[in-house]
């Protein structure tokens, strides 16, 4: 049934008709159902949804910190069981080690076994070259031997990129990375994750409640909607690859940002803004 | 034409700004007004000596402890009582409660039956502590143990509990095993909060220290205490409560001087 796509090689990440019920019996909430989405690589996708769409326990569940209650996930093929290093998660916050500082909280990864196979000292070598590119990439220099409360929230986001990057994972998953920073410090922001995606080849899946950061940052946009948690649309952002903030006041991203959003209130089952509050003045002049 | 600057909020304003001078002008005044209330009220002749004995006579009572009665061996063999206890417990604890906080199915087994103990009263337990252990320094320590164990584990329970999610789940994310979760994230993430706990049940293991003195001992600054009142020594019972206080005020500011050199990254702020 996959025979009409041009895919030469396996997606990086496969998920078929994954489910998720979170509860025991009497008390089952079905958050996701039957999700089929395929990320390919050298791909960024983002999610996007109402809350309680499920889209957060979507990516924790390819990330491993969840598990599923029917359906697979494919990780370039391998079974998806447990988290794993090729899998690598940015939080909204507090998980980066505030007993460390920047540049430890960089290497952190280089403490675990998984990452002490390295053989020769020039393999030790490249990874605190690694390391000390990764600072600089994130603009971090100076910063090395700060402690993580000595920072910007942005700051700490870069350094939790940063982190998560240095292990060379498979795919970069991103929950809300940026939901508790300023609207001016999370522009920032999304171009220098467009910048590491473009540098560093890597693939993302981006889980955001912002549908203009959707659109901008993602090449895909996948739109779930709640109760249960389904895959409702998936649009394919039409911008070139190389975005400028100036694309933002395009038609095309303003028409598509149109668009989604006006799918979210559909899917939400709310009534759109403007029935509600006619409603309630309505209510208001009765009395 | 500038608007005039608003006047600085005065200290009553609700949490309201103060300079460091002022408050510790106030903090000087609040510590020695009692004591210039309790020298007036001793001196006044309002109260009979034998209730109330003067500030002088405590100090030179204090004196004679001192040069004629070992206040220092008192002294000594109590804080190696609150030491062993507390020592005790706190190296049975950390273990336990870093299992509860860390393994469902160790907390069910043992955070019920540790909720339940603790609210046995330590003090009840000392004619069984000195029927099986009998009235030589195990009971002392016993009953500091009994005192201080079981609320110790609860505290380390939720001081492991209470490390972010994010924390843990980062690790797993790079690859983390469990034994590596434990030690590169668990332990140092909830240090200082244990150091806090350590320095909390310190200050209960002084409490229970006295009771197990007034009840069996034939030394020690609770013992002390009691002896003193036997003879009628108000002035002497007033110089061992004040001793005990300033002990654990001097232990207590001693764990916060660690906790500031140990853990920098919690006393930093750009």
């Amino acid at each position: 049934m996959d025979a009409h796509k041009v895919v030469t090689i396996a997606p990086r990440i496969r998920v078929r008709g994954l489910g998720k019920v979170f509860g025991e019996k009497p008390q089952q909430v079905e958050a996701l159902k039957d999700i089929d989405l395929e990320v390919c690589d050298n791909e960024f996708v983002t999610l996007v949804g109402a809350s309680g769409c499920g889209k957060s326990t979507l990516l924790r569940i390819i990330g491993g910190l969840e598990y599923q209650t029917s359906g697979e996930i494919l990780s370039s093929s391998k079974p998806v069981a447990g988290p794993g290093a090729d899998r690598a998660m940015v939080f909204q916050h507090y998980s980066l080690y505030p007993w460390l500082d920047v540049m430890e909280n960089i290497r952190f990864s280089r403490r675990l076994r998984a990452n002490r196979h390295d053989i020769t000292s020039a393999d030790v070598e490249m990874a605190s070259g690694r390391a000390e590119a990764l600072l600089n990439l994130m603009g971090l220099s100076n910063m090395a031997h700060a402690y993580p409360n000595q920072l910007s929230g942005g700051m700490q986001q870069r350094v939790a990129i940063a982190r998560a990057l240095m292990g060379r994972p498979e795919i970069l998953l991103m929950d809300e990375p940026f939901g508790a920073l300023d609207a001016q410090t999370r522009e920032v922001m999304h171009d220098l994750i467009l910048h590491v995606f473009k540098l560093e080849k890597a693939t993302i899946v981006f889980v955001t409640h912002d549908v203009e950061e959707a659109i901008y940052l993602g090449q895909r946009v996948v739109l779930l909607a709640p109760r249960p948690g389904r895959i409702d649309t998936i649009y394919k952002v039409p911008l070139p690859a190389q975005r400028h903030q100036d694309m933002k006041h395009a038609r095309e991203f303003l028409d598509l940002k149109k668009e989604i959003l006006q799918r979210i209130r559909e899917t939400s089952g709310m009534k759109t803004d403007s029935e509600l509050l006619e409603q309630l003045s309505r209510t208001a002049g009765n009395q | 034409m500038a608007t005039p600057s608003r006047a600085r909020p005065g200290i009553w304003s609700i949490r309201g700004p103060m300079s460091q001078r002022r408050y510790w002008m106030l903090a000087a005044i609040g510590l020695i007004v009692p004591v210039l209330a309790w020298w007036a009220v001793a001196n006044s002749g309002w109260v009979e000596k034998v209730f109330m004995p003067t500030p002088g006579s405590v100090w030179s009572r204090t004196a004679l402890w001192w040069s004629e009665d070992n206040l220092l061996q008192d002294a000594g063999i109590s804080i190696y009582r609150v030491t062993a206890g507390w020592l005790l417990s706190a190296v049975i604890a950390m273990p336990i409660g870093l299992l509860i906080g860390t393994f469902r199915p160790v907390q069910a087994l043992l955070e019920p039956l540790t909720d339940f103990v603790r609210y046995m009263p330590a003090v009840a337990f000392i004619p069984l502590v000195m029927l099986w252990v009998g009235i030589d320094e195990g009971s002392k320590v016993a009953i500091i143990f009994i005192g201080t164990f079981f609320q110790m584990v609860l505290m380390v329970a939720e001081d492991v509990r209470r490390v972010p999610a994010a924390q843990i789940e980062a690790a797993q994310t790079m690859g983390a095993t469990r034994m590596e979760i434990i030690q590169l994230v668990l332990l140092p993430s909830s240090k200082p909060a244990l150091v806090d706990t350590l320095r909390i049940t310190m200050g209960w293991a002084w409490t229970y220290l006295v009771v197990a003195e007034l009840v069996a001992a034939n030394s020690g600054l609770g013992y002390a205490i009691l002896k003193a009142q036997r003879f009628l020594q108000t002035d002497k019972i007033f110089a061992g409560i004040i001793l005990i206080g300033l002990i654990g005020l001097i232990i207590d500011q001693l764990f916060r001087l660690f906790h500031r050199k140990a853990f920098p990254w919690m006393h930093t702020k750009s």
